[in-house]
């Protein structure tokens, strides 16, 4: 990677057809986020945040603009390329959790490595690895409907966290959380930042959250309107 | 991986997987129940004709023919010396056969006379009985289908009517001294046996016949004159045409079985994909690729099969196997319909008859799995994500 960017993004426009017309959901976003940043973007509903979210992890495409993710452009690829991107270097953490309802905590947090052809011994030893980072020991068997809401985050941190990607991507992550957990879902998010050296980048207006951004995007109408460095050193 | 993803989605979905897999269990159950159901039919026809009335196959007079009885006053003859031979050796069995009528209890009823040689044994029939009435004018085996018709029980007399070969009538008194349990109607209904040499004499032909059935060892002789030689293709090909005609229903039945499984593989699939949105938008964020996806969806349809497959073999297997040893007792006769069916019918599951519908079914299943699964290779994974599908 180019000076450590792991994100560069230019002139990105992205509209969405309604009903005849376009709604614009950003115009001339110009951003570049480096190797290890825990940053947030940050807004109210409809600042056009998630839908940034979603074109950094390839999950959506920009109508106009350069993306380029991890020294790939996201340009006009095909949606297996922005697949393999996803599965080798993405994490994704999302408000709902969406952890496979059929699927113990070992085996939600084992899919990536499955996907990623893994072999079985060293599937097991990452997933007790990550299982231990979030401190879920003693759920390892147990099923999303046995889980509180702060344990099926967490399952979806060492889920988005177990192949340890470059880029963590994680839409609204403490929304459905209760004070306490939101702040401990942080403080692990913090910890694995630190340890690991991810990027991670948050879609969110939790206020909650905003104390351990060390960089924190203010999106308004589409637009970035702030874009500041906190001093917040996390270790 | 894929396999194991969709072996685990199946195993994790315990209910939804087992009432899908029992469904489809069940129509394979009844595809292959029914189809051996009436392959046995079909084979109990064949080896009743063969035993009953076929053995190992007949010398026809070049006149006969058994669909046309206003020739059976001239389709007989002396039987050429190598068809005699076998007669002589046991190995063959000669049949004379006319028109007649019978008159029992004041009624007329037109009938098959046909002459047997009491003592045979080439077909399965229990012709020992009319040489055991000596004091009997006209001995006369019937079956049970003929006693039913003409009201006739064993003991009982009636006057037969029938044309020498001078063209002259004639008649005389027969007696019923057995009454036959064939399943075979086209020995019973219809027709009378009485000995052959009683016929030679009452119809004037002197060691003549019509035709003649040899052992099922036998081979054909070399020289059969003016007869003419009918295997047991030929003669059981009555039977097979009955079965060809009937093969469109046997396949409707068989398409609306296998229509009902697809049916429901289909809807489960389609339901899956609805309400797996949100799972289908996960895997795709985790990085699985879209053909991925739609395989995925697929796989877990074959390995739908797969278990179903599984369960027909127990419990269904059990009850397949049951039915086979011990067969299925019938409500009524039907040897008066016209019909060879047992009194009690054994299915027959051929290797083949399961391979063919397991594959079939396989088949089908993994067809209506990717059916619907390719709805998802339309799906955004951001529309996914939120639960969305393409309608």
């Amino acid at each position: 990677m180019e000076n450590n960017t792991v994100i560069s993004i230019q002139s990105l426009v992205k509209r969405f057809p309604v009903g005849g017309n376009f709604f614009t959901a950003l115009k001339n976003v110009d951003l570049n986020l480096h190797k290890g940043e825990f940053t947030g973007l940050v807004g109210p509903s409809g600042s056009g945040k998630t839908t940034l979210l979603n074109i950094i992890g390839g999950l959506d495409s920009a109508s106009e603009g350069r993306v380029r993710v991890l020294d790939q452009s996201l340009d006009n690829t095909t949606h297996n390329k922005r697949a393999k991107l996803r599965r080798k270097y993405m994490g994704f953490i999302f408000q709902s959790y969406n952890l496979l309802p059929v699927y113990t905590v070992f085996e939600n947090i084992e899919l990536p490595l499955i996907l990623n052809k893994i072999d079985p011994t060293e599937r097991i030893k990452k997933v007790n690895q990550a299982i231990e980072w979030v401190g879920l020991a003693d759920k390892r068997d147990s099923k999303p409907n046995m889980l509180s809401g702060g344990e099926c985050q967490r399952t979806a941190i060492a889920r988005a966290l177990v192949h340890q990607p470059v880029l963590v991507m994680a839409d609204e992550p403490t929304a459905n959380l209760d004070a306490e957990n939101s702040h401990n879902i942080m403080k692990i998010l913090t910890k694995l930042n630190d340890e690991l050296d991810t990027s991670f980048v948050f879609a969110t207006h939790d206020e909650k959250i905003m104390g351990y951004l060390k960089r924190i995007i203010r999106l308004e109408d589409g637009t970035i309107i702030k874009d500041e460095k906190t001093k917040k050193e996390h270790v | 991986m894929l396999f194991k993803i969709a072996l685990k989605n199946l195993l994790g979905a315990r209910l939804r997987t087992f009432l899908n897999v029992f469904v489809t269990s069940i129509s394979f159950f009844m595809i292959i129940f029914m189809t051996g159901l009436y392959d046995g039919m079909r084979q109990h026809a064949k080896q009743v004709t063969i035993d009953t009335e076929i053995a190992g196959g007949a010398y026809w007079h070049p006149l006969y023919d058994p669909m046309e009885p206003m020739l059976f006053e001239d389709s007989h003859s002396v039987l050429p010396p190598e068809i005699e031979s076998l007669v002589k050796e046991k190995k063959a069995v000669p049949i004379l056969i006319s028109q007649a009528a019978i008159y029992p209890n004041g009624r007329i009823m037109p009938v098959i006379m046909k002459g047997i040689d009491p003592r045979q044994n080439i077909v399965n029939m229990p012709t020992e009985s009319l040489s055991k009435n000596k004091d009997v004018n006209i001995p006369v085996l019937i079956g049970k289908g003929m006693a039913n018709n003409a009201k006739l029980d064993i003991g009982d007399s009636f006057t037969i009517r029938w044309i020498d070969s001078d063209g002259t009538y004639d008649a005389d008194e027969g007696t019923v001294v057995h009454i036959m349990d064939t399943e075979n109607f086209k020995l019973d209904i219809g027709n009378i046996w009485i000995p052959i040499t009683k016929a030679q004499e009452m119809l004037e032909m002197k060691n003549e016949a019509t035709y003649v059935s040899y052992a099922k060892e036998e081979t054909r002789v070399n020289n059969s004159g003016t007869w003419i030689h009918r295997d047991v293709d030929y003669l059981i090909q009555d039977i097979e045409a009955a079965i060809e005609a009937d093969k469109p229903s046997i396949q409707i039945m068989f398409a609306i079985l296998l229509s009902l499984a697809a049916m429901g593989i289909f809807n489960a699939q389609v339901l899956s994909i609805f309400r797996r949105g949100k799972e289908i938008g996960t895997l795709m964020a985790l990085g699985m690729t879209r053909t991925r996806v739609v395989g995925l969806f697929t796989v877990e349809g074959g390995i739908n099969a797969v278990l179903a497959s599984a369960l027909t073999v127990f419990p269904f297997g059990v009850i397949l196997w049951w039915t086979a040893e011990h067969g299925i007792p019938m409500p009524m006769d039907y040897t008066e319909m016209g019909f060879i069916i047992a009194e009690k019918l054994i299915p027959v599951y051929s290797i083949g008859l399961i391979i063919s519908t397991t594959i079939l079914v396989f088949f089908i299943v993994i067809i209506v799995s990717y059916l619907p699964s390719r709805r998802i290779a339309k799906m955004k994974p951001t529309d996914a994500l939120r639960g969305k599908t393409v309608t």
